[in-house]
C-alpha cells in the first residue's frame, strides 16, 4: 500500500526526448492504466518508476521518498514483463521463491508466501514444472505470482496481454482487475489497447509522444476526451473527425454538405469563421431520413451490431455503428445529434468546452 | 520421405566413412595380432579375439627413456582437465566482465583478449619457452597447463551466449533484486550450462591431443603425455613390437572420442554456434 | 560497498538492428567486472603480449656464434630471411601445401556434407561416424597413416608395391609431401564436414523449395543458391584450415617425416622450430615467427571484416 507521486518527469535518450515533465499522483490501492500508441513514450515510463532507467530530471515519490535514482531492488516494487521473463531453469515454484530468497525470507516464509499466490492464481499443480512446460497463460500468471509474493509497494504491468491470444486476453484480463481489487495494491499498468485500459483503469493516463494529454476515469476519458487524439484513440471504431467552422455569433458549427448544427452546451469563444475539428462517435450517428446522404463502401457485421464505412456527399468518410443488422441498400440518410457533438479546436485539437 | 533409396548418397557416405573408420579399425584389429607378421607386412583386418588382453598389457609398456602408458594417460588425463577447467573458469568471468559492464578500458581488455586468437601457440614459441623459464615453471605441471588456458575462442563463445541473453530476464532478476554476482551463479551459469558442456568437449580434446607445447616443457619424462609417448615410439626406425604400439594408440585415442561421441549433440551446437 | 552505482549507462533508443554487438541491460559498477577479467588478461600479457613482444625484439637482435654477444641488428635478420633460399623454398612449400590441404579437406568435407544432409536412413549415424575423426590429435593421425603407408608393414604401401611403385616415402620428395598432405587434410575433414552440415542445415527450406519450383534442379541449384548461401562458412573455413595447415599440423608432419626427407616437407612452422629450438639460432626463427604472426593477423583481419560486413546486410 503506497502513494506515487511523479513530479516534471523528463527522460531523455541521448539529444532526443522521449518524455516530457510528466505530473502523476496516484493513490493508495489505486491502478492507474498507462495507455497511448507505440513509441508514446509509456514503457519508458514504467521502468523510470521500476528503477530500470534513471530519469534526466524530476521526482519519483513512493511513499513521500524521492527513490528517482534508487535501484530497482531497493524500491519494493514488483514489475510483470511483457514476455514474462520468467527464469527458464527454475521451477515455477523457484522461480516465485527467487526474489524473497535474496531477500532473506526464511524457508518457511517462502512456502507460505508462495502457496497463497499459487492458491490465489490457481498454479497450486504447476508449482515443479518448468516455464518451457507450460502455456502463454500458465506463464503469465507465473509472472504474476512472482510480483505477488514480493507483498511490494507497488505493481508495475507492462504490457503483459500482448503475447496472449484474444479470448485469453479476456479472461486474463478480468483475473487481473479481480486480484488488484482484492490485494490493494497500488499499480501502474501499460498498454496500448484502449479495451484493456477502459477495463482495468480507476483512472487512464494517455500519453501522446511523450506529453500526458489526459489524466482521468475511463468514463470521462470516453466522454469527455481532452484532444482529437484521445478523442480518436479511445473507442471503436475510433471517433469521426470532420472539419467545420464557427457561425451564428459561436453558437452553432457549420459542417460539409450543407449542416449546420447548434451546440446544445452552449456558446463556443472566437469569431465566426475559426476553424474546427467536429467529433462525432459511430454509436451516436443517427439514421434519419431528414438527414444527408452517406455512400456505403464497407459493411462490418460483428453480430449485435453492424459498422457501416462510407462517404458523405463532400468526400468526408464516415463510420457509422447501428446495432443489429443495418440496412441492406448502399446508401443511408444520416444525422447528427447535437447533444452527442464533442468540439476541438482544429489548429491545437483541444477541446472546447 | 520417397520410398526410393538414395543409392548415390549411401555410396558416398559408406567411402567416407570407410575412408575414417578404416585406419582406425587397422589399428585396433593390428594391435591384437603378432608383432612379427605386421613387421612382414602380413597385417588383416580381422582382430585376433585371442588377444585383447594386449590393450591391457600395454599399460605397462614404457617409450623410450621414458614414463610407462598408464602413468603418460594419467598426465593428459590431467591436464586435459586442468586445461579445461581453468579455460571455462577464467573464459566466463571475463566474458561476464566484459558483456554485462562497462568500464574503462573494458574495449581495450576485448581486443588484447581476443588478438590471442591470432597468436597460436607455435608461433610464439621459444618466447614463451623463455618466459616461462624465467617463472621457474619449465618441468612442471603448472608449465604444461597455463599457456594453453588463456586462449580467446571460449571468451568469444561465451560472449557470443551472454550477448544473446534477453533483456527481460536480466531485469526480471534485477527487480528480485539480485545483484551481478547472484545473477551470474544463479541464472547465467545454468542458462548457459550447455554452453559449457560444448567447450569442456572442445578444450578437452584440444589439451589431450597437444605435442609440441607438452614437448618443450617437459624434459622429465615422467611429465611426457600419451601423445609424446607415442611419436616417441614410432620415431624410432627400429620399432618391433607394432602391435603394442598400436594397442597403445588406441589407448591414447580413447578418452578424447568418448568424450566427443558421448557429448556429440552439445560440442557441435557449441562449435557452431560460437563461430557464427 | 554496493556494487551499484548510481549511473547506469545506457545506449541510446535500442534500433531494430541484427546481432548486436552491446548488451543493453547491464550491471553498473567497475570494481568486479575488472576483477573478473583480470585472470585472463594477466595470463594473456604474460603467455600471449609479453613473448610476442620478446619475439619482436629477438627478431631484431642477432648472436654471435658462441651465443655470448648480442647485437642489435634492425631488420637485418628480415632481410637475411627473405634472401635466403631455404627460407624462400620453405615459404613456397608451405604456401603449396596450405592451399593443397585446405582444397582437399575442404572439397571432401563439402561433398559429404551434401550427401549427409539429404533425408535418408542411418543419417546420423553416419554424421556420427564423420564426426569423430575430430578427437584424434594429429599425432595420433600420423601414426594412422604410418600404418597404412609405412614401407613395410602399409597395407597400402604393400598395395602400390604390389602394382610396381616404389614406395617409400622416408627417401622420396614427392612422396613424402603427398603423405604429409594426404595426413593433414585427413585430420581437418571432420572439423570442415561440422561446420559445412551446420551451414547447409541454416539454409531455409523455404529457400530451397522457392528454387525447386522455379525450376533449378540438382548441380544448378547447387552452384546458384547452395554455394552462394554457404559463402560466409566457407569463407571462415578457409581461413581456419590455412591456419590450421600452417601451424597445428606440426605434430603430424613432425611423426611422420620430421621434415625430411632432407627439407622436403619442411614447412615455415617447422623451419622455425629447427632454427630456434634445435639449431638455437634465436635472431632468425624470432624473425620467422614474426613473419608469421603478421601473415595470421592479415587473414584474421580479412576474416572479420568479411564477416563483419556479411553480418551487417
Amino acid at each position: 500500500m503506497a502513494t506515487l507521486e511523479l513530479q516534471d518527469l523528463r527522460k531523455s535518450f541521448g539529444t532526443t526526448p522521449v518524455l516530457h515533465g510528466i505530473d502523476l499522483a496516484l493513490r493508495d490501492g489505486e491502478m492507474l492504466v498507462i495507455v497511448g500508441a507505440s513509441g508514446c513514450g509509456k514503457s519508458t515510463l514504467l521502468r523510470l518508476v521500476a528503477g530500470l532507467e534513471v530519469p534526466t530530471s524530476g521526482r519519483i515519490v513512493l511513499d513521500g521518498q524521492d527513490v528517482a535514482r534508487r535501484d530497482p531492488a531497493e524500491r519494493d516494487i514488483a514489475m510483470v514483463f511483457q514476455n514474462y521473463a520468467l527464469y527458464p531453469h527454475m521451477s515455477v515454484f523457484d522461480n516465485m521463491a527467487y526474489g524473497l530468497k535474496i531477500r532473506g525470507l526464511s524457508k518457511d516464509d517462502i512456502k507460505a508466501r508462495v502457496q497463497e499466490a499459487a492458491d490465489m492464481l490457481g498454479l497450486g499443480p504447476l508449482l515443479a514444472r518448468k516455464p518451457r512446460q507450460l502455456s502463454g497463460g500458465q506463464r503469465q500468471r507465473v509472472a504474476m505470482g512472482r510480483a505477488i509474493v514480493r507483498h511490494p509497494k507497488l505493481f508495475l504491468f507492462d504490457e503483459p496481454l500482448s503475447n496472449l491470444d484474444a479470448k485469453l486476453r479476456v479472461t486474463m484480463r478480468a483475473e487481473i482487475k479481480r486480484l488488484q481489487r482484492r490485494m490493494g495494491v497500488t499499480s501502474l499498468y501499460v498498454t496500448h489497447d484502449q479495451v484493456e485500459a477502459m477495463t482495468l483503469g480507476d483512472r487512464l493516463l494517455v500519453l501522446h509522444q511523450g506529453v500526458a494529454v489526459q489524466l482521468a476515469t475511463p468514463m470521462e476519458v470516453f466522454e469527455r476526451p481532452a484532444n482529437t487524439y484521445v478523442a480518436g484513440f479511445i473507442g471503436a471504431p475510433a471517433m469521426n473527425l470532420l472539419p467545420g467552422t464557427l457561425s451564428h455569433a459561436g453558437t452553432a458549427v457549420t459542417l460539409g454538405n450543407g449542416l449546420t448544427i447548434p451546440f446544445a452546451d452552449g456558446k463556443r469563444d472566437g469569431a465566426d469563421g475559426r476553424k474546427l475539428t467536429i467529433g462525432i462517435r459511430p454509436e451516436h450517428v443517427v439514421l434519419d431520413h431528414t438527414g444527408v446522404p452517406m455512400q456505403i463502401d464497407l459493411v462490418e457485421p460483428l453480430g449485435s451490431e453492424t459498422v457501416l464505412i462510407g462517404r458523405l456527399p463532400d468526400g468526408e468518410l464516415l463510420s457509422v455503428k447501428v446495432p443489429g443488422r443495418g440496412p441492406t441498400t448502399d446508401q443511408v440518410m444520416i444525422a447528427f445529434n447535437a447533444a452527442t457533438l464533442h468540439v476541438f479546436d482544429a489548429d491545437t485539437g483541444l477541446r472546447l468546452g | 520421405m520417397n520410398g526410393r533409396v538414395d543409392w548415390v548418397a549411401h555410396l558416398v557416405l559408406c567411402c567416407g566413412v570407410l575412408l575414417f573408420v578404416l585406419p582406425l579399425w587397422l589399428l585396433v584389429a593390428g594391435a591384437t595380432q603378432d608383432a612379427g607378421a605386421i613387421s612382414r607386412g602380413d597385417l588383416s583386418l580381422l582382430p585376433d579375439l585371442r588377444n585383447l588382453g594386449v590393450f591391457w598389457s600395454v599399460l605397462n609398456d614404457r617409450a623410450p627413456g621414458g614414463a610407462p602408458v598408464w602413468h603418460m594417460l594419467l598426465v593428459s588425463a590431467a591436464m586435459a582437465l586442468a586445461i579445461a577447467a581453468g579455460k571455462i573458469v577464467i573464459s566466463l568471468l571475463s566474458a561476464y566482465a566484459v558483456t554485462f559492464f562497462r568500464f574503462p578500458f573494458r574495449m581495450l581488455c576485448f581486443w588484447t583478449i581476443f588478438i590471442t586468437l591470432m597468436l597460436p601457440v607455435e608461433v610464439r614459441i621459444v618466447p614463451t619457452y623463455a618466459v616461462m623459464a624465467d617463472f621457474g615453471l619449465i618441468n612442471s605441471f603448472t608449465g604444461l597447463a597455463m599457456p594453453l588456458i588463456a586462449s580467446a575462442t571460449a571468451t568469444l563463445l561465451f560472449r557470443q551466449v551472454f550477448l544473446a541473453v534477453p533483456d527481460e530476464l536480466v531485469e526480471a532478476a534485477r527487480m528480485d533484486g539480485a545483484g551481478p554476482l547472484r545473477f551470474l551463479r544463479d541464472i547465467l551459469l545454468p542458462v548457459s550450462a550447455a554452453n559449457m558442456a560444448a567447450l569442456f568437449v572442445i578444450v578437452f580434446v584440444y589439451g589431450w591431443n597437444q605435442y609440441l607445447w607438452p614437448l618443450l616443457v617437459a624434459t622429465d619424462p615422467s611429465l611426457d603425455t600419451i601423445v609424446i609417448g607415442i611419436v616417441k615410439m614410432i620415431g624410432q626406425d627400429s620399432v618391433t613390437d607394432w602391435n603394442r604400439v598400436m594397442a597403445t594408440a588406441v589407448l591414447a585415442l580413447l578418452p578424447p572420442v568418448a568424450v566427443v561421441l558421448l557429448m556429440q549433440r552439445w560440442f557441435v551446437k557449441g562449435l557452431t554456434e560460437g563461430e557464427k | 560497498m554496493t556494487f551499484f552505482g548510481s549511473h547506469r549507462l545506457q545506449k541510446a533508443h535500442p534500433s531494430a538492428k541484427g546481432p548486436s554487438l552491446e548488451r543493453r541491460t547491464i550491471f553498473a559498477g567497475w570494481v568486479l567486472p575488472v576483477l573478473l577479467v583480470a585472470p585472463q588478461l594477466l595470463l594473456t600479457v604474460f603467455f600471449f603480449l609479453w613473448p610476442a613482444a620478446r619475439a619482436m625484439w629477438t627478431s631484431l637482435e642477432r648472436q654471435d656464434a658462441f651465443g655470448i654477444r648480442t647485437e642489435f641488428v634492425g631488420l637485418d635478420n628480415f632481410a637475411d630471411l627473405f634472401a635466403d633460399p631455404l627460407y624462400l623454398d620453405s615459404a613456397v612449400r608451405t604456401v603449396g601445401f596450405c592451399a593443397a590441404v585446405a582444397v582437399l579437406a575442404m572439397g571432401m568435407a563439402l561433398l559429404l556434407a551434401v550427401f549427409a544432409d539429404r533425408e535418408i536412413r542411418g543419417r546420423a549415424i553416419y554424421r556420427t561416424l564423420l564426426i569423430w575423426p575430430y578427437a584424434i590429435a594429429p599425432a595420433i593421425a600420423a601414426v594412422l597413416w604410418v600404418l597404412l603407408l609405412h614401407p613395410q608393414i602399409g597395407l597400402v604401401a604393400h598395395g602400390l608395391k604390389a602394382i610396381g611403385i616404389l614406395w617409400d616415402y622416408k627417401l622420396n620428395d614427392a612422396q613424402a609431401m603427398t603423405v604429409v598432405i594426404l595426413a593433414s587434410a585427413w585430420k581437418q575433414v571432420s572439423y570442415n564436414f561440422i561446420f559445412f552440415l551446420a551451414g547447409l542445415q541454416s539454409i531455409p527450406k523455404a529457400v530451397i523449395e522457392a528454387a525447386r519450383m522455379d525450376g533449378a534442379r540438382g548441380w544448378r541449384r547447387f552452384r546458384t543458391i547452395t554455394l552462394p548461401l554457404l559463402a560466409p562458412t566457407m569463407f571462415f573455413l578457409i581461413v581456419v584450415n590455412i591456419v590450421y595447415a600452417a601451424f597445428d599440423t606440426f605434430a603430424t608432419i613432425q611423426a611422420l617425416t620430421q621434415g625430411g626427407p632432407g627439407k622436403a616437407t619442411e614447412t615455415l612452422m617447422l623451419k622455425v622450430y629447427r632454427d630456434g629450438l634445435i639449431n638455437l639460432d634465436l635472431g632468425s626463427s624470432s624473425a620467422q615467427s614474426v613473419v608469421l604472426m603478421v601473415g595470421i593477423v592479415v587473414l584474421t583481419a580479412l576474416q572479420f571484416r568479411f564477416i563483419g560486413r556479411r553480418n551487417a546486410e
